[in-house]
């Protein structure tokens, strides 16, 4: 069917591949429409899917080094940002992040800016450069530049904690959907989770995940934008959301003045037994809290964020893979772009779920009306039965009042389409989304751990003589012991001890960040500063951490900086540390200058060899 | 100055302009975001319009036009690689 390579011919295998799934679509609301039970179509969607994304898995196995680790470097520019995309947006991202702004508003936008900000700072500081540098991981980079196996096994030691206190966050997504998806327990959910994660992975390493998660972007960005454009025009709220939204935020902010913005004390809402998890609005859609403490709290969790995302290996090692340095460039602006369609698009969704919702003119609206006549509503009865929503009748009045009204932030996505009374093939594309999203950053991360563990670890320190083939097996060993151990983990539903997908952030950016950055940009950097400001930056860190988590020392936060924040002071104590160390110790030798001269012009060949 | 050294001097020039762009949209800004809602665009609060689409449209036209100024600047210098590199 086609001729010549395979590169050549991505956008017609990619363009097949969106039609076939278009026409997926299709044929499952001719057979909604035909009496097909809702739960048939949510295991069509899930199971289909999974199933392209491990037959492309299959189809990428290798018995290449480069091909493993990096693709064989020739991922064209605009399907690496689509794949980075994909390893980007998490199942958090693409279930929680409207839910987030609904009941966040404008502080929790913050995230938004954070996530994305973070890209300009991959683009102009570091992207480029790793790629010329060649290697395969992110410590490769460190062990190489700085030299000497501890600052290797210090980066790896940073990467698998960031990556790991992400990954089960991401195995646990996979399994909620899987089991309401399939109907099984969440427990079985999570290993049928893991095994589809496996199959995308196991074979082809980053070529296999590459071509996976360029399909599993094309599903969740189709999932994610077709409800937020039928919802806007069925409502009425305009045919182009993105644009046409600002009189209903405006409406909102009035609404909020109307209703007023109560926060229900803690007590209330232990008493009327409501689940765990579920909130009520609380806090301004658009307002902007006043104070210098508020601006502050916006503006430091959006710097941890994006430096966080410079630090993150697994984003990192995503340009590895691109032809060219300048390829790696155009690369970063493309995965942005990417993602920027989804993150456009939450507030939107947002917006959109919490106007129907709370506004009493519109027939969707529950805000003001008598519970009794609620109580009636399928949907509403359908989340409260499993305990995803809640109603409160807290002054007894018999009337839902907007701080008596609970539910789950993921909610927002998943049930929105159904308020808006669009047809079931809608919320079973969402869990397809849903699955891709998690399963795709799941994957990144996995692999991200395993390789740092089979090339660093193994074969740079332990065997450096062992051949090819020992090195893929071993490298295949990895993906499943840390696969299953986060599985493991994720089943035994500890998750919320684990703390917030933040963390993973501020992990990375605590030991990584100042390493990364001055051993392209500083030529002073040495050995020794490199290894204490890693070793004191997580350190550090992960101290303040303990002391301010709630769960742990809950000690008051200072200037506020809180959990969510604690990477301003490992970082900080980082770039300290290391700058005075490096500054301490005799400058590197000739030879390591002359290579970060070498990194500087992208022309040329690369440090690191083609195989190594 | 060597060739190197003079690519090299650019290079960072470029990098400077970019985070200083980067933090008005990222930083600057957001510490006014009272100040900001009290005017809009497009009917939203501008605070609120700016966090949700117009600091991320703001950050991709950064990083083209960041890598398309990087490319200038590596052609002047004779760094430009060969496509089958």
């Amino acid at each position: 069917m086609f001729k010549g390579n395979f590169i050549d011919n991505l956008p017609k295998i990619y363009g097949t591949y969106t039609g076939g799934f278009i026409v997926f679509i299709i044929l499952m609301a001719i057979a909604e429409q035909a009496g097909m039970t809702a739960k048939t179509i949510g295991i069509l969607f899930v199971a289909f899917t999974v199933c392209i994304y491990a037959l492309i898995g299959y189809l990428s196995r290798t018995v290449q080094v480069d091909a493993y680790y990096v693709a064989g470097r020739q991922v064209p520019t605009v399907f690496n940002g689509m794949a980075t995309a994909a390893d980007w947006m998490s199942g958090a991202s693409f279930v929680a992040m409207a839910g987030g702004i609904y009941f966040g508003g404008y502080t929790y936008m913050a995230f938004l800016v954070g996530w994305t900000g973070g890209y300009v700072l991959v683009s102009s500081l570091l992207a480029p450069y790793l790629r010329k540098f060649g290697c395969y991981t992110v410590p490769d980079f460190i062990g190489t530049r700085y030299g000497g196996n501890f600052a290797r096994f210090c980066a790896v030691v940073v990467l698998t904690l960031a990556s790991f206190t992400y990954v089960t966050a991401q195995i646990n997504a996979t399994g909620t959907i899987a089991s309401r998806a399939l109907s099984i327990p969440f427990e079985l959910g999570v290993w049928v989770g893991l095994v589809s994660i496996l199959l995308c992975s196991m074979l082809g390493g980053m070529r296999a995940v590459t071509w996976t998660q360029v399909a599993q972007y094309i599903v969740l960005i189709i999932a994610y934008l077709i409800p937020v454009f039928w919802i806007s025009n069925k409502s009425g709220f305009g045919f182009f959301p993105h644009f046409m939204l600002g009189e209903e935020v405006a409406r909102l902010g009035d609404l909020e003045a109307q209703f007023g913005l109560v926060k229900n004390a803690a007590a209330d809402v232990k008493a009327a037994g409501v689940p765990g998890g579920l909130k009520s609005i609380a806090v301004s859609h658009a307002g902007v809290p006043e104070g210098g403490m508020a601006a502050w709290k916006f503006i430091s969790l959006a710097l941890c964020m994006m430096v966080g995302t410079a630090s993150l290996p697994h984003i990192l090692m995503r340009y590895f893979t691109t032809p060219s340095v300048k390829a790696a460039r155009k690369s970063v602006a493309w995965s942005l772009f990417f993602i920027a369609l989804l993150y456009t698009s939450a507030p939107m969704l947002a917006t959109l779920s919490k106007i129907s919702l709370i506004d009493p003119n519109l027939p969707t609206g529950i805000i003001g009306k008598p519970i009794a006549e609620i109580m009636q509503i399928e949907w509403v009865n359908a989340w409260i039965n499993v305990k995803q929503a809640f109603i409160a009748d807290f002054n007894g009045d018999g009337i839902l009042q907007l701080n008596e009204w609970f539910m789950r932030g993921d909610v927002v996505v998943l049930a929105t389409p159904e308020v808006a009374g669009l047809p079931y093939v809608i919320s079973g594309l969402v869990a397809a989304g849903g699955m891709a999203a998690a399963m795709s950053t799941a994957d990144g991360l996995i692999l991200a751990i395993a390789n740092a563990l089979s090339h660093d670890i193994y074969y740079k320190i332990i065997d450096p003589k062992a051949d090819v083939r020992k090195r893929l097996l071993v490298a295949r060993a990895l993906l499943i012991v840390i696969g299953a151990a986060g599985a493991y983990i994720a089943s035994m539903r500890i998750t919320s001890i684990l703390g917030a997908v933040a963390w993973a952030f501020d992990f990375a950016m605590s030991g990584l960040f100042f390493p990364l950055i001055l051993g392209v940009w500083w030529k002073r950097a040495t050995r020794q500063g490199a290894i204490a400001g890693m070793i004191a930056g997580l350190a550090s860190g992960t101290a303040y951490l303990i002391y301010v988590y709630p769960k742990f020392m809950g000690n008051a936060p200072w200037l506020g900086i809180d959990h969510l924040r604690f990477g301003i002071i490992g970082a900080s104590v980082c770039l300290v540390v290391m700058v005075v160390v490096s500054l301490m110790t005799e400058e590197p030798d000739k030879a390591t200058q002359q290579m970060v001269d070498e990194v500087r012009v992208p022309s040329g060949k690369t440090i690191l060899g083609k195989q190594h | 100055m060597s060739n190197k050294e003079k690519h090299w001097e650019k290079t960072r020039g470029l990098m400077i302009i970019t985070l200083i762009i980067w933090f008005v949209f990222g930083y600057l800004i957001f510490m006014f975001g009272s100040d900001l809602n009290t005017s809009s665009f497009m009917g939203y609060p501008l605070a609120y319009y700016m966090c949700a689409q117009g600091s991320i449209i703001a950050f991709v036209v950064l990083i083209f036009w960041f890598a398309n100024r990087q490319e200038k600047i590596d052609e002047e210098f004779g760094f430009t690689e060969k496509e089958d590199d």
